[in-house]
């Protein structure tokens, strides 16, 4: 059964469909890749799983429950956690502060102090920031803020990640650094989706890939199928290939 | 290094400290003469203003100029209850409804005001000041027939003693809210409000509540103020100065640290009585003056050197025995 599922998911911005009647699933335990030129919609289709825009129409199911008209704080109560494209730490707050406030509010339940301490060490444990806890986030480098991003979004006990361009930005080792971060977020048993540009990266760790363009879903399936569809070769990895030239 | 003995030392002065002041200012009525209490009580009035604007807007950022639409709905529930011509309940409950009142109004203008941003947020708190001045305005000459209200009389020591316990308590609120997990979510909203919805934080929830616990404080503040000065009308309760003081005093002292707003106000408050005096015509240029020069060089207030120095004080003795090892080397 999938564990998020969207029917005719349609955004409009005034008169531009940013998302346009998009049909998508993630099953359990998939890394799902969500590839596009900019401004596909891709950030815009994440924004509307997680609540932060209301849908203009279409419906969003995660386990089976309908999400329209919840608001983003549900969302995350629910199990569906993200990072941001552009990253969004509590910039003068602490490291392991900005952890702490996923791990007080990010789950269902009351969390006590300890818990929530302990919760928030592990975390930064995991995406390997345990020297930094006491720094302000705005000192990290970028990619230490994404982690930042990750702990916080992991503290909460996701059962499906969101990763707007986890990568973006990173040098060749941060890089294979995160995805092998990606797969071992997945190993503990958590659903990723994840935007992405880095066409190595996304080949690398997803089992599945969508691509989305001017809003429109044009192709899904595994990674050697998309890697030789026509239409997304054409409008996207042709495009790269040229960039990357 | 032993941490432990560091802190209990200085815990221990710390609350050396506090309770000497409190004993000060628990026994000032007694020796003080009575203007001297009344200095001593607009400046306790003005901390607790301040403390509990920096309360909701400090670690949030939303810059709420309601602070006087609170203090005066305070003032209002007071009049109406503890009027001249004989008081309706007993001024301990009377005060108390004067801080719910005050946050029941809070809350219902939260909800609807705080979605606003920046900007907007503030213009907004600024018009609801204007429109309960108008709407007093209007309700007592039209319905009841007579501008302002006279209220039941109590002394400047009365009224000090009171303001003495409400200041105690709104500190305490304002120290717990700091430490709690409701601290924690405001400054989640202040650093990045879209991060902080997505982090689980119920934002508005959040928002609401707290705006509505530092009107309590400032509502409770109004609804004393009333029977000392034994006279409210809309221009008296709904002055905008309650509003402008409270932030620059915050400003002024500096709001990273609990006792910033408390030290701002205290000093501000005492010259502003003082200056005002000796000076009518020339003090709020200095003031100006002051507030511009601390806004420059002083981005975090008075209270913001404090870290500042220590900061450098410790550089210059690491340098200084760096130094000092240097030269030994050398010497050997
Ligand atoms: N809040 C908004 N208001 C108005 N238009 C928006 C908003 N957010 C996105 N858009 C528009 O919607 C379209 C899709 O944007 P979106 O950010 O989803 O693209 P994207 O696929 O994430 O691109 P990129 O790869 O550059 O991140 C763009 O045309 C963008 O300008
Ligand atoms: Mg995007």
């Amino acid at each position: 059964m999938p564990i998020l599922e969207g029917q005719g998911v349609t955004k409009f911005f005034g008169g531009l469909a940013a998302v346009s009647n998009v049909d998508f699933h993630v099953d359990q335990g998939e890394i799902v890749g969500l590839i596009g030129p900019n401004g596909a919609g891709k950030t815009t289709l994440f924004n509307l799983i997680s609540a932060a825009f209301p849908i203009s129409s279409g419906e969003i199911r995660f386990k089976g429950q309908k999400l329209n008209g919840l608001k983003p704080h549900q969302i995350c109560k629910l199990g569906v956690a993200r990072t941001f494209q552009e990253t969004k730490v509590f910039a003068n707050m602490p490291v392991l502060q900005n952890v702490l406030v996923g791990a007080f509010f990010g789950s269902p339940n009351r969390v006590s102090w300890a818990d929530a301490a302990r919760e928030a060490t592990q975390a930064l444990e995991f995406v390997e920031l345990s020297a930094m806890s006491t720094i302000p986030a705005k000192d990290l480098t970028l990619v230490n803020q994404k982690r930042t991003e990750l702990a916080r979004a992991l503290v909460t006990k996701p059962e499906l990640l969101l990763l707007d361009e986890l990568m973006a930005g990173l040098n060749p080792t941060e890089v294979s650094e995160s995805m092998e971060l990606v797969t071992r977020i997945r190993d503990r048993g958590i659903t990723i989706l994840m935007v992405e540009h880095v066409m190595k990266a996304i080949m690398g760790i997803c089992e599945r890939i969508m691509a989305l363009h001017n809003g429109e879903k044009i192709a899904e399936g595994t990674c050697q199928e998309i890697s030789c569809n026509k239409t997304v070769i054409e409008i996207y990895l042709g495009e790269e290939a040229h960039a990357g030239n | 290094m032993d941490i432990s003995k560091f802190t209990s030392k200085k815990f221990l002065a710390t609350a050396g400290v506090l309770l000497a002041i409190l004993v000060f200012l628990a026994t000032f009525p007694t020796y003080g003469s009575n203007s001297a209490v009344g200095i001593g009580l607009t400046i306790l009035m003005y901390i607790i203003l301040t403390v509990s604007w920096v309360m909701f807007s400090g670690p949030t950022g939303y810059m709420s100029l309601a602070t006087a639409a609170f203090f005066g709905i305070g003032a209002y529930t007071c009049a109406f209850l503890y009027q001249k011509s004989g008081p309706l309940l007993p001024l301990p409950a009377v005060i108390i409804a004067g801080g719910l009142v005050s946050f029941i109004f809070a809350f219902v203008v939260g909800l609807v005001t705080l979605r606003l941003k920046g900007m907007y947020f503030a213009m907004f708190t600024f018009g609801f000041v204007m429109l309960l001045n108008q709407f007093m305005v209007y309700y007592e000459l039209n319905i009841l027939g007579a501008r302002g209200q006279r209220v039941f009389p109590i002394t400047n020591q009365t009224a000090f003693y009171i303001v003495l316990v409400i200041l105690v308590l709104t500190l305490l609120a304002a120290y717990l809210i700091r430490r709690s997990r409701l601290g924690l979510a405001m400054q989640s909203i202040g650093e990045n409000e879209e991060a902080a919805a997505h982090m689980g934080v119920n934002t508005t929830m959040v928002k609401v509540l707290t705006f509505a616990i530092s009107a309590f404080f400032m509502g409770v503040v109004g609804a004393t103020m009333a029977p000392r000065w034994e006279y409210v009308d809309p221009s008296v309760a709904f002055n905008m100065l309650y509003s402008f003081m409270p932030i620059l005093m915050a400003v002024f002292g500096g709001m990273r640290e609990l006792y910033g707003p408390v030290i701002g106000a205290a000093i501000f408050a005492y010259s502003e009585r003082t200056l005002r005096l000796r000076f009518p015509y020339h003090y709020m240029l200095a003031f100006g003056i002051a507030l511009i020069l601390i806004i420059i060089f002083l981005p975090g207030g008075l209270t913001g050197l404090v870290p500042n120095l220590k900061d450098k004080l410790s550089g210059l003795i690491a340098r200084l025995r760096k130094g000092g090892q240097s030269e030994q080397n050398a010497n050997t």
